[in-house]
């Protein structure tokens, strides 16, 4: 469960498969129980993101926790900003912060809110996201900046399905495929729910790989669950397609728990005392 | 205006590297100089400015100085949320240039005409807004812009209006310019309407008011110095902007009034009405439909002062 398998690359870290699943388990775990406390909705849509930055913060992404303001560092954007809850998990146990800090979310007078602050009040995040549509664009803009300024990071964005919805996506989608952005990549953690509904039934949505690939993106699949999967597309970036790369990945909105798995419900229930039990129970996490 | 900013903006980004211009698809051979002279940093983002503004917001997290220009509604009430969002929230040093401000584009209809602006970007904390009166001004204020460690809107005209600063004057964030003297009342103007409100006092000053003209180049911060010591010189301040009179710079001159507790005066406002525009005309078609004339100003102005002397 540790780190202590983990190999420390020059700064920066990478973590095995079975310990990236381990980490995984960790993080999940850390969000529900948290969810239980602080009474902080959208566990769901947590909970099938998390494969995703955790495969990106424990074993891809060239970061250094103690460096948060490195220009050289990969960017990442949760541009769902409703899956904050995972995300300051991610970064605490990635070192960003300490793990106790998360001890007073939600509490007044706090940072640690429903979706996450800006740069300038919590290291390691790269863009306030929270309204939907925002996380590429500015992600973009990023990538830009790196190669004006002559430099090698990546961005990895995390668009949630629903929030393709919103057109900005598309405003940038094209713009990424015209100046052929390959230090991008945009993983659509597609669990096929969004707020109140299918997203297939709500807003034509598929086929994401087609659409992505009509844009002028290298498009492929992938098992947003499977770390291993997960870190063998991850690890090709730029692809040497030179274009930027979209992962559709197919997730499962609640993964992790069984009686949470693909019941939107969770998008907003709290979880009570014995549901945080067993949902532990079946993540193998000690309460 | 847009002539003498893109001739500045090659300027500055011949100086500073990190200076990007992105625009929206406008500017036809506008940028040809500046393309030329900082090669990869004229980026034109397409007819798709939510994506602009987010990438520039991006980029000055990222170390460079963006500068995202087009037409007024465009840059502005178009991509309004990520102006909220990704710029003002970030406190990303962006700058928002919008083109053909006010009525400037009286011909092409409400679509294009920007007399909200104003008062929709002053309310996003941590913005300054600046109204520069001509080329001269232009040039100064993107100067100033540039090296505002912030986000900055600055509305601009179009081409042709008539210069009214020999040179490019000493522009400082937040501060007014004295551009006439006077002593019976004050007009002041923001933007394009300088020359409008110089005739105006032209015409004041044949029926014997001698009125004195500031220039409000920055509208947002408001400089308050300035105002404390022309409410307590000026029984009557008259303000006039190509913009609504609501939450324009006389409206926001009115909430710095509230905030004194304790003032006297009086206060007109001089500006477009609560309605779009439905005839089409020239923009000195479109200024005196809404009472935007030297003669209406210094008319509605004179009657006042002869109203007041009646009453005392």
């Amino acid at each position: 469960m540790s780190t202590a398998s983990s190999i420390q690359n020059g700064n920066f870290l990478t973590q095995d498969i079975e310990t990236l699943r381990d980490t995984a388990a960790l993080i999940r775990s850390r969000i529900i129980t948290t969810s239980h406390r602080s009474k902080t909705p959208h566990l769901a849509s947590c909970l099938s993101c998390v494969d995703i930055m955790v495969a990106l913060y424990f074993n891809i992404m060239r970061i250094d926790a103690g460096k948060p303001a490195d220009p050289a560092r990969d960017r990442f954007i949760l541009s769902k900003g409703h899956g904050a809850p995972g995300l300051f998990q991610v970064l605490a146990e990635r070192g960003f912060y300490p793990v106790s800090d998360l001890d007073t979310y939600g509490a007044d007078g706090g940072i640690f809110a429903e979706h996450p602050p800006t740069p300038h009040h919590l290291p390691g995040i790269e863009a306030a996201t929270g309204s939907l549509g925002h996380g590429l664009p500015m992600g973009l803009g990023m990538a830009t900046a790196g190669r004006l300024k002559g430099l090698d990071f990546r961005v990895f964005v995390v668009l949630g399905d629903g929030e393709c919805n919103e057109g900005s996506n598309w405003e940038a989608a094209m713009f990424a495929g015209a100046r052929a952005l390959d230090n991008v990549v945009v993983i659509v953690d597609y669990n096929k729910w969004q707020a109140t509904g299918r997203s297939e039934e709500i807003m034509s949505l598929g086929p994401l790989v087609d659409k992505w690939h009509a844009f002028g993106w290298n498009a492929c699949e992938a098992d947003g669950h499977d770390m291993d999967g997960l870190v063998s597309i991850l690890s090709e970036v730029p692809d040497g397609s030179g274009k930027p790369k979209a992962i559709i990945a197919h997730t499962i909105k609640g993964k992790g728990v069984s009686f949470m798995e693909d019941d939107n419900n969770w998008h907003y229930r709290i979880p009570n005392e014995e549901e945080v039990a067993a949902a532990n129970r079946e993540l193998g996490v000690p309460a | 205006m847009r002539n003498a900013f893109a001739d500045e903006v090659t300027k500055i980004g011949a100086e500073n590297t990190d200076v990007v211009l992105l625009s929206g698809d406008i500017g036809n051979r506008l940028f040809d100089n500046m393309k030329a002279a900082c090669e990869g940093r004229v980026i034109n983002c397409g007819v798709a400015e939510a994506n602009m503004m987010g990438l520039a917001a991006g980029m000055a997290l990222n170390g460079l100085k963006p500068i995202v220009y087009t037409i007024t509604p465009f840059t502005t009430t178009r991509c309004l949320e990520q102006i909220r969002v990704d710029v003002c929230y970030h406190e990303a040093p962006v700058v928002i240039v919008g083109t053909g401000a006010g009525l400037s584009y009286a011909q092409l209809g409400p679509t294009h005409h920007s007399v909200e602006d104003i008062a929709l970007l002053r309310t996003l904390p941590g913005m300054t807004v600046l109204c520069p009166c001509d080329q001269m001004e232009v040039r100064a204020a993107l100067r100033a812009a540039v090296a505002h460690d912030g986000p900055v809107y600055m509305r601009i005209g179009k081409k042709g209006e008539p210069q009214i600063h020999e040179q490019m004057p000493d522009f400082k964030i937040g501060k007014a310019m004295t551009m006439r003297d006077g002593s019976d009342v004050c007009l002041i103007s923001t933007g394009n309407m300088m020359k409008v409100v110089l005739d105006a006092a032209d015409l004041l000053a044949g029926t014997g008011v001698k009125a004195r003209v500031e220039g409000f180049p920055t509208v947002k911060p408001l400089d308050g110095e300035r105002l404390a010591e022309l409410f307590d010189k000026f029984p009557l301040i008259a303000v006039a902007e190509e913009h609504s009179r609501i939450g324009g710079l006389a409206a926001s001159i009115a909430e710095w009034l509230i905030e004194q507790r304790s003032f006297s005066g009086q206060l007109m406002s001089f500006g477009t009405a609560d309605e779009f525009m439905h005839v089409i005309g020239s923009q000195n078609y479109a200024r005196a439909h809404f009472g935007l004339t030297a003669e209406h100003i210094a008319g509605e102005v004179g009657k006042t002062i002869m109203s007041n002397a009646a009453v005392a």
